[in-house]
């Protein structure tokens, strides 16, 4: 009896394998946990976008929550999910700063005529510096700061309807 | 039963000497050459070094050497310059760890979340030799008890036989 028991365990560790692999399945190797997570947003002096004479730092992201964006015209994705910033920024009122990630100003600017500009300001991170100290590797990343200037959460990718109403808006709704 | 040791003796043995070329045949492939001046070897050797142990975040089966991507570009140029800047290579590698985490190690760090990551394989290596054991014993004893017939047996045998 005990031998004829001993023939099943092929097939519980089968199963055992298959719950693990099929969990796998559903895993984003890509999506990365952000080191800076519950830490300050990095430091930086940088100019705007429209601003070059402008020198702002991380203090501009104090006060209340608000979203930084990472953008750039030669993201294609960016432009996937920029209507839906203007309308996050129409709606909630929530305030979205851009991070202006590796690009040229000219191109930057006609951008945010022709598909209007959803940002209080976008920082201009010409050599990707910042980019560079936020953990950055692909454009577009969003990431909630808090009042404090903490960073509380990171998004990967871009951004619509479902991922601001089941992701985002719940941890905003958090750390407001 | 010695030809039986024999064949798994081969066995591992090839698969040894398997192993031991892909070591030796896959060593730092450095695929971009970008034109950085180092004014001492030593330097040169250790961002050699550094560069192919640093991950790439975009393309995640790749180095920082390997890589194509922006990304890997900006950071080679990053190590280059922390490098010129007289940081240690620890210091380096945390830099590295604070902006992407332990993902850009190719090699993670022990601590208790990684514990069934770097002993796993030895565990699974200890159940294994148990279980071979456990079966090898079973083995011998089974072999032993089939030649030790009871008297009863044996009667029982000897009429099957003459029948």
């Amino acid at each position: 009896m005990k031998r004829r028991l001993m023939l099943f365990i092929p097939l519980v560790v089968f199963f055992i394998m298959g719950i693990f692999l099929w969990q796998g399945l559903k895993l984003d190797p890509r999506e990365l946990p952000s080191a800076l997570v519950g830490k300050p947003f990095p430091s930086f002096t940088l100019s705007t976008v429209k601003n070059p004479e402008a020198a702002l730092t991380e203090d501009v992201l104090k006060g209340e929550v608000s979203l930084v964006n990472v953008w750039a015209t030669w993201c294609v994705s960016c432009r996937q999910e920029h209507p839906e910033l203007v309308r996050i920024a129409r709606d909630t009122g929530l305030k979205i700063f851009g991070l202006n990630y590796k690009d040229s100003r000219p191109e930057a600017i006609r951008w945010l005529e022709e598909y209007m500009d959803p940002y209080q300001f976008s920082l201009y991170d010409n050599d990707g510096r910042v980019g560079l100290d936020l953990g950055v590797y692909g454009a577009p990343e969003t990431y909630i700061v808090d009042k404090d200037g903490i960073v509380r959460y990171r998004f990967v990718g871009v951004i619509d309807r479902q991922v601001w109403l089941n992701e985002l808006l719940p941890e905003v709704n958090k750390w407001r | 039963m010695a030809l039986k040791w024999k064949r798994v003796f081969v066995v591992a043995l090839l698969a040894l000497v398997i192993a031991a070329i892909n070591l030796t045949l896959a060593p730092k492939v450095f695929a971009n050459i970008e034109a950085f001046e180092f004014n001492d070897s030593e330097l040169r050797e250790r961002y050699q070094d550094l560069a192919v142990i640093l991950r790439c975040p975009k393309c995640q089966n790749q180095n920082i050497v390997d890589s194509d991507a922006p990304i890997a570009a900006d950071l080679r140029q990053q190590v280059y310059r922390l490098l010129n800047e007289g940081y240690s290579d620890d210091e380096i590698l945390e830099f590295m760890v604070a902006r992407y985490g332990n993902f850009v190690l190719y090699e993670p760090p022990v601590n208790p979340l990684t514990y069934l990551l770097w002993f796993g394989p030895f565990g699974l290596l200890l159940l294994a030799a148990v279980v071979v054991f456990l079966l090898l014993r079973g083995n011998k004893k089974a072999a032993k008890d089939a030649q030790q017939l009871s008297d009863q047996d044996r009667e029982r045998l000897n009429k099957l036989l003459n029948k």
